[in-house]
């Protein structure tokens, strides 16, 4: 088996991440809620992740970690306790459904959505005038999880930072493959997924949150502290964080990050974009493939396309059935790009890469969309 | 039984602000561990830090120089 789906969830995590989730499932307790060894020791291993993702994005503030179950979850939660009737909203049409359900679901804000072309990039320009004197918050992805389009972060952040509005930025296909500075960056809050780009296992995610910034809870409950008392907590990051936490996926997170140094995530990174640069070098030759987004600079490893009018769904079917290749194919939760791309009806085959890739597996890929072109 | 001494009790507002302190004073090789907070300060479930009495202006002047939020430090019997 090929897998080249990368974007929706690595494959070939370092060994010790599940050793992790084994031994914290065998092991660990829960956290805060009793002072014996096991219970001590689970809320030892989940301050030590929140030091380790703090350090990682530049954050320095390791209270300010929240975990939740993944981007999805932590962008409802930013969206239910920052935005009030009212209030305005920007955000872009390269956002997954992660980022626009949650947005539409809120009654009573604006939303302003940046329109992009069809290389699905939008412009500064049309950022800098989508601005109000009600505008709270610009919510944007860091790449294309369609194209791998990435977008300038920095210049984002100075823009925002200017109008006095909140930068909220999904990591989803850069965390662990790009470095993220928040404070260079000028990101407020930032979301990440752990089984993505960080390596760890499904099911646990996050925030990054601006010391200087409070979200009002999304949910309440178990807390661990102040029994009697009818609120929650109002110290973070237990104020967003009621209920029992994802404890072993938090130790798998632990062990995959511990891993990823920030000379392996470049290195990392390097590689998955040479495999991609040679793939798209290849397909982009042929007649009948059609490649969405812009390969001029950097980008995620995503190459997505189609192969003349077949529907997208079918040609992955077929890379998987003939040629044992792992593809996603369809609108990918982000139907605000497929719209823009036309590719609405077809959707689009989506390849992408990892450091755990071969320059071989690479080169049978390109292999199967020449004979499914000249099928 | 295990003999009742006067101890410096320290308690926060968050398990996360607990471990933060466990971190801290283990770096700086301070006495005490994590206990759960006695009953004399409070009926609510949650962590303190113990360490011998007479501790009492190290840990402010620790915790505060850290900025780790704590809600009391107080001498007591346990």
């Amino acid at each position: 088996m090929i897998y080249l789906d990368h974007a929706a969830t690595t494959l070939g995590k370092p060994p010790q991440v599940a050793k992790a989730v084994y031994d914290a499932i065998n092991h660990l307790g829960n956290a805060g809620r009793g002072c014996c060894q096991p219970a001590l020791d689970a809320a030892r291993v989940i301050y030590r992740t929140r030091e380790q993702i703090s350090k990682l994005f530049c954050l320095n503030h390791p209270q300010q970690v929240v975990f939740t179950s993944g981007i999805t979850e932590s962008i409802n939660l930013v969206v239910n306790g920052l935005c009030r009737p009212g209030d305005h909203v920007i955000t872009t049409e390269l956002e997954h459904n992660s980022v626009l359900r949650p947005l539409y679901q809120k009654q009573g804000i604006e939303l302003t959505i940046l329109t992009c072309n069809q290389q699905g990039q939008i412009t500064y320009h049309d950022l800098e005038a989508a601005f109000q004197s009600n505008t709270v918050a610009v919510f944007c992805t860091h790449a294309s999880n369609v194209t791998g389009n990435l977008l300038d972060l920095q210049k984002i952040g100075k823009i925002c930072n200017k109008h006095q509005v909140l930068l909220v930025v999904d990591s989803a296909q850069t965390a662990g493959l790009f470095s993220i500075d928040m404070q260079k960056d000028l990101i407020d809050i930032l979301c990440f997924t752990g089984h993505k780009g960080l390596l760890g296992p499904q099911g646990i995610g996050g925030l990054c949150i601006r010391k200087e910034i409070e979200l009002a809870p999304w949910k309440v409950g178990g807390s661990g502290v102040h029994s009697f008392s009818k609120q929650h907590p109002v110290q973070m990051p237990e104020r967003l964080e009621a209920g029992t936490l994802n404890t072993p996926g938090i130790a798998g997170l632990s062990a995959a990050l511990t891993e990823l140094s920030h000379t392996r995530i470049e290195q990392a990174a390097i590689k998955a974009q040479q495999l991609m640069n040679l793939f798209y070098q290849e397909v982009v030759r042929l007649k009948s493939v059609t490649v969405y987004g812009d390969f001029s600079g950097d980008r995620a490893p995503i190459v997505s396309l189609n192969i003349g009018e077949y529907d997208s769904s079918q040609v992955s079917d077929w890379l998987a059935q003939d040629y044992q290749i792992c593809t996603r194919p369809g609108i990918h939760c982000a139907p605000l790009l497929h719209q823009a791309l036309g590719t609405q009806r077809q959707g689009a085959v989506r390849f992408s890469f990892s450091d755990t890739n071969t320059i071989e597996e690479v080169e049978l890929a390109v292999k199967a969309v020449k004979e499914i072109a000249d099928f | 039984m295990r003999k009742k001494c006067l101890c410096t009790v320290v308690t926060f507002p968050t398990t996360t602000a607990a471990m933060a302190a466990e971190t801290f004073l283990r770096a700086r090789q301070r006495e005490g561990r994590l206990i759960p907070v006695p009953t004399q300060i409070t009926a609510s479930c949650g962590l303190a830090w113990s360490a011998p009495a007479g501790m009492k202006q190290q840990f402010t002047n620790d915790l505060k120089e850290q900025q780790i939020p704590f809600e009391q430090i107080v001498e007591l019997v346990i």
